[in-house]
């Protein structure tokens, strides 16, 4: 990495869902503020900025990585994956996120974000993981509203599903069908 | 009343929420686009408990490029004023401070930069000075004639004293054959969304209007308030809601006096300014439960059958008194006889202000405080009386026949069979087989207890309550206040499809879904239909005090206006499609997207033809109807009267009912808890969507399991903040949150239209004195107050039963009394030259400079009395500081005591030394220094655990260099000092202690 001017800007190239993105930022810019207000990418959220809550998890080069303790000019040429990558395609949820859904895994939905790229990232790694692992994986985030549970069970049923074991799922109750 | 068809109201319907906060897209305040020019704030807050602000130097700060302005108290004074509280005293109830301090975190200045990078800078740049004044932080402690004042204007810390009495107490104490009581003392903790505080706002000078967007989640009576403190009429104040909030559990009422400041800033700079809290100063300066000194006596008979409570309660409402507190003290006001039928009550309510965080609305409010008590009291009798406390709740429970009940203090309590639930989580909870494992578990030695808890858990709540503060005769004079206003406005638009607003402002519990599934269900159309918008626009929308995300309220108060507006638009749509089809609207069905004859299907019509007609065809409306395009509709429920004469006050309209029970197990050396089982019983009348309840009753109980097992807003005893962060206020985590079996009755409230009640907040009452109880079974305890931390029960169980611990462990350490967290340390060093050299170094400025870590240099101000600039860092924390060092019991060269003061922008500290010099009797010196200090401030509150072996780093720097200086250490050093010295180099390099 070159030499790099604490007053200045600096140009950061990487792709960002796999798209090319490019976001001008000094060298204390958080990747949180380079995602978020450089580039709108508000999906992911800044719950703690020490490293604690995972609400700003995004996955770097296939790594979950906390955003807020990253800075931006050091992901230069990186690939970037966030929640608004997750979807296979604008107004369809991906099996992770459907599962989510169906367990009502999530209430305000701001640490969401975050657990979601570290399941996303996890189930990648360990398509078969067992609650134990998927409960250590879901214990590096912090959710004040669900009390894990439904979290752990959408995980387990993704993973399932990604599998091909699926779908043994419950009757979809989506009123919207 | 009730819905005709339910063909989504009962189910888990997938949430209408989900999709768009699943993939990025929710609206969250700091996710919102912001006027071209919007300036940013960030907030310079008070490292001391309490002390007078002698001056705020801001020329360095403000001549950074990029900052706007540095906005001081004072600077506020002309264009707002304070926060009016329900309780009128001389108290200063200004959102920022202006010559005086009152609690750790308190905004001093406001920082306004083109971004917030600099703002920060900008707040690290002002030089604030102050004189310390003595601090008091616990609630007894500020009762005492010579406590410190912090409100001279009200002459005490008291606020309000007040007595009530509820039958006849006396009587009942006098001719009961048993009376108990029980003391507890409930620490702080909060709701800790993941979402903090944000505020935008805008000054329109040519109308002297206000446009603040906050996530704000009411209650709305607060927009008074804040008006008022900017000194507009409510109709300019302009306070909008963003679209989707990351959760509040209350807390977010607290953003309110930063609504004022942040609007009062715009106005002064003159352009929008946002401001996002981060998380320290949430943790730190947001809002807080109370905590609460509570002495509760009982009297009863030989079966444990009560007869009369006596509450002595103290209230602790931190340095200001901010509406609605003191609210959290008297939302539970009429359950004070919780679920049991006792007629008579004394009570005595007093308030009181610490140098601590204002309090505010949390989760549970009010209830954790009163459940500790009442349910550790129904667990001591039967102890006392040697009966299974099971049977002693079951026999004092308001009889099923005996509803709608009003309690001795007032409340209505609509519905409930209490015993049924009981008996039903006693045997589905498998109560017995929870004593054999108890039984088993005891015979091996290990610390089994079983928890019981039943608790009322009230909703919607009146808004008259918190006059109960007030006497009856002040209230008169005040004129009545009562009443809970929801309401609901449902638009159909040209095309027939609906729109219900609402204003609820959720934040999170899926508000959307459940109005989509009511209105649906009422005009007999698909969900998609219906589109539900749920933040609140102060300018445009229907609302009231009483609007807003609190008390519990929507699926009883707010879902249930829903419907009555939805049932008001249906009855006008049936006489419009009547009188096309020619029948009687009563003999029209609303279903599948068609309003048709009952008998003959087949005359009908699109339902969304009928509801476009006002638009398209308002010649077909009959003339009675006039339009059916909107329909807004106001609800408050009668029962919910003003408190009467006798200070009988209804404070809530809905009550369920929750019993819970647990088995916990406590590890004997480390004093771990595993919760073997929890099983919660609840009662909340008609479930709307059981997906979601069994939401709130998971996300409640994990934050009750917080607040009882890792979460505390500590302070030191002299007010310092020490939890600012979350490895020091420890929220559960996935692994820590045990199974949970949750149980169901329905009572449906015969007061609400839906026959709905709250359900979000009961497991934050009843689990942390539920699993208190089972603690106490488990160590034969009398009394256990909160948090249940592994130190504290790792000691209670080696009072308990000193068992040795096993090899390779030692014994656990007896807490340090709480609030103490004075440094202590001692050291030793080898200096390489007599100690006439090392005295004449230690009194030389230039030389100090060189070797004080991290100094920027020295100042001798007089032989004895020396200043240095410093550079020192904690963890993360790297400040600048001004030190003040004074030397005094000299006895040259030999002993020397030095007492000093050190501030900076991320706190102070203070603390003496005794040093000793001693030759080593090979021409060089052993040092020796013992000291002790104590440190503040944000430094105190985020680096509370490395502050120990920072200063052991820092004190070992400092001789390290100067025996480096005079000539390294001497040659017999190679030793435990030398390896200590080596190690404390590695640590300095891992703190980041820049020395």
């Amino acid at each position: 990495m070159p030499q790099l001017d604490a007053k200045g800007r600096h140009a950061v190239a990487f792709t960002l869902n796999g798209r090319p993105a490019a976001v001008e930022v000094e060298t204390r810019t958080l990747l949180t503020d380079a995602l978020r207000h450089g580039l709108g990418a508000t999906g992911t959220h800044v719950g703690c900025e020490h490293g604690v809550c995972g609400a700003c998890t995004v996955s770097i080069d296939g790594v979950p990585a906390r955003a807020c303790l990253t800075l931006a000019v050091g992901i230069e040429g990186c690939a970037i994956r966030t929640v608004e990558g997750l979807a296979p395609e604008p107004g369809r949820l991906g099996s992770l996120q459907a599962a989510f859904r169906r367990h009502h895994a999530l209430q305000c939905g701001f640490c969401t974000a975050g657990i979601l790229v570290s399941l996303d990232a996890y189930l990648a790694l360990r398509p078969s993981p067992s609650r134990r692992e998927i409960t250590e994986v879901v214990g590096g985030h912090l959710c004040r509203c669900t009390g894990y549970a439904p979290i752990i069970e959408a995980a387990l049923e993704a993973a399932a599903e990604l599998r091909g074991e699926g779908p043994a799922l419950a009757p979809s109750e989506n009123a919207h069908a | 009343m009730g819905i005709e068809h339910t063909t989504f109201v009962g189910r888990s319907v997938e949430r209408v929420e989900d999709a768009a906060l699943l993939s990025g897209f929710g609206r969250y305040i700091d996710d919102l686009g912001t006027r071209p020019g919007t300036l940013h704030a960030a907030i310079l807050r008070s490292p001391h408990a309490h002390a007078d602000i002698v001056g705020i130097d801001i020329e360095v700060a403000r001549a950074l490029p990029g900052i706007v302005a540095v906005v001081t108290g004072r600077d506020l004074a002309n264009i707002t004023t304070g926060l009016v509280p329900a309780v009128r005293a001389a108290l200063d109830a200004r959102a920022i401070a202006v010559d005086r301090v009152r609690y750790v975190g308190e905004p001093v200045a406001i920082v306004v930069a083109r971004d917030r990078y600099l703002a920060e800078d900008g707040c690290d740049l002002i030089e604030a000075q102050y004189r310390v004044r003595t601090a008091v932080v616990d609630p007894v402690a500020a009762l005492a004639p010579d406590a410190p004042v912090l409100h001279e204007g009200v002459g005490s810390n008291l606020v309000s004293d007040r007595r009530f009495r509820y039958g006849d107490p006396e009587t009942a104490f006098a001719e009961s054959p048993h009376s108990l009581s029980v003391t507890v003392r409930y620490p702080r903790n909060t709701g800790s969304p993941m979402e903090t505080y944000g505020v935008v706002a805008t000054y329109d000078p040519t109308d002297d209007s206000y446009d603040v967007l906050a996530n704000f989640q009411g209650p709305f009576s607060i927009h008074a308030v804040v008006a008022r403190a900017l000194k507009v009429p409510g109709n300019r104040l302009r306070l909008r809601t963003p679209p989707d909030s990351g959760g509040s559990f209350g807390v977010k009422q607290g953003v309110a006096p930063y609504a004022v400041l942040i609007a009062a800033t715009a106005r002064l700079v003159g352009q929008p300014v946002k401001w996002i809290e981060d998380r320290l100063e949430h943790l730190s300066a947001s809002v807080s439960a109370t905590n609460r000194v509570t002495t509760l006596k009982a009297a009863f008979d030989g079966e444990g059958r009560v007869t009369v409570l006596n509450w002595d309660q103290v209230e602790d409402c931190g340095a200001y008194l901010r509406a609605p507190e003191p609210a959290t003290l008297y939302r539970m006001h009429g359950n004070l006889t919780g679920a049991y039928a006792i007629r008579n009550v004394a009570v005595r309510n007093r308030v009181v202000l610490t140098n601590k965080t204002p309090t505010g609305l949390v989760r549970g409010f009010g209830g954790p405080q009163v459940y500790y008590p009442l349910e550790r009291l129904m667990q001591c009798i039967a102890r006392k009386l040697g009966l299974d406390p099971f049977a002693v709740i079951r026999r004092n429970l308001i009889p099923a026949d005996a509803f709608p009940y009003r309690t001795a203090t007032g409340a209505l309590y609509d519905s409930g069979d209490y015993q049924r639930a009981l008996d039903e989580a006693a045997r589905d909870g498998e109560l017995d087989d929870l004593k054999r494992r108890r039984d088993a578990a005891r015979a091996e030695g290990r610390l089994y207890g079983i928890g019981l808890t039943a608790a009322v858990e009230p909703s919607v709540s009146n808004m008259g309550y918190i006059t109960t503060v007030l006497t009856a005769a002040e209230r008169a004079k005040a004129g009545p206040k009562n009443g809970a206003q929801s309401t609901a406005t449902i638009t159909l638009d040209p095309v027939g499809s609906v729109t219900v607003q609402v204003a609820s402002v959720p934040q999170g519990q899926g508000h959307r879904t459940v109005l989509a599934q009511v209105v649906a269900d009422v005009l007999g159309i698909p969900m998609g239909q219906v589109r539900v918008t749920t933040d609140l626009d102060t300018a445009k929308d229907a609302w009231s005090i009483a609007s807003g995300n609190y008390s519990s309220r929507f699926a009883a108060a707010v879902a249930g206006v829903a419907h009555l507006a939805a049932t008001q638009l249906r009855d006008k749509l049936a006489r419009i499609a009547a009188a096309q089809l020619n029948l009687r609207p009563e003999d029209l069905v609303f279903a599948d997207g068609r309003i048709a004859s009952r008998t003959n299907p087949d005359a009908g019509l699109p339902f969304g033809r009928v509801a476009a007609t006002s638009h398209w065809s308002p010649g077909l409306v009959p003339e009675d109807i006039g339009s059916a395009i909107r329909e807004t509709v106001f609800w408050t429920p009668p029962e919910l009267t003003a408190p009467d004469a006798d200070d009988l006050v209804n404070s809530s309209l809905c009550h369920g009912f929750i019993f819970d029970l647990c088995g916990v197990e406590i590890d004997r050396v480390t004093g771990k808890i595993r919760i073997d089982r929890y099983v919660t019983m609840h009662d909340c009348g008609r479930v709307l969507h059981p997906g979601m309840v069994e939401g709130q009753v998971r996300g409640g109980f994990a934050q009750a399991l917080g607040a009882a097992v890792y979460e505390e807003l500590a302070y030191g005893d002299d007010g310092a903040f020490l939890s600012g962060t979350f490895a020091d206020y420890l929220l559960p985590t996935a692994t820590e949150v045990p199974d949970l079996r949750i149980l169901h009755v329905e009572s449906p409230s015969p007061f609400t239209p839906l026959g709905a009640k709250g359900v979000g907040e009961g497991n934050c009452m009843s689990t942390p004195v539920c699993l208190a109880n089972a603690v106490a079974d488990a160590l034969g305890l009398d009394a256990i107050d909160l948090p249940l931390t592994p130190s504290k029960l790792a000691s209670l169980a080696a009072g308990a039963d000193e068992p040795a611990p096993p090899a390779g462990h030692a014994a656990p350490k007896p807490p340090a009394k709480p609030g103490d967290r004075t440094l202590r340390g001692e050291g030793l060093a080898q200096v390489a030259a007599p100690p006439e050299t090392v005295w004449a170094m230690l009194l030389d400025a230039d030389l100090l400079a060189s070797v004080i870590p991290g100094s920027h240099g020295v100042r001798k101000l007089s032989d004895t009395h020396f200043q240095a600039d410093v550079s020192l860092g904690v963890g993360p924390v790297k400040g600048r500081y001004k030190a003040d060092v004074t030397l005094f019991d000299l006895e040259a060269p030999r002993t020397a005591t030095l007492t000093g003061t050190v501030t900076g922008s991320l706190g102070s500290g203070g603390g003496s030394g005794r040093i000793t010099l001693e030759p080593d009797g090979a021409g060089g010196t052993r040092v020796s220094y013992v000291y002790e200090a104590a440190v503040g401030g944000k430094v105190a509150a985020v680096g509370g655990r490395l502050l120990d072996g920072a200063a052991r780093v820092i004190i070992g720097g400092f001789f390290a260099a100067l025996a480096r200086r005079a000539g390294g250490p001497s040659g017999r050093n190679t030793g435990l000092a030398g390896f200590l010295r080596g190690l404390l180099r590695r640590l300095l390099a891992r703190l980041g202690a820049s020395a």
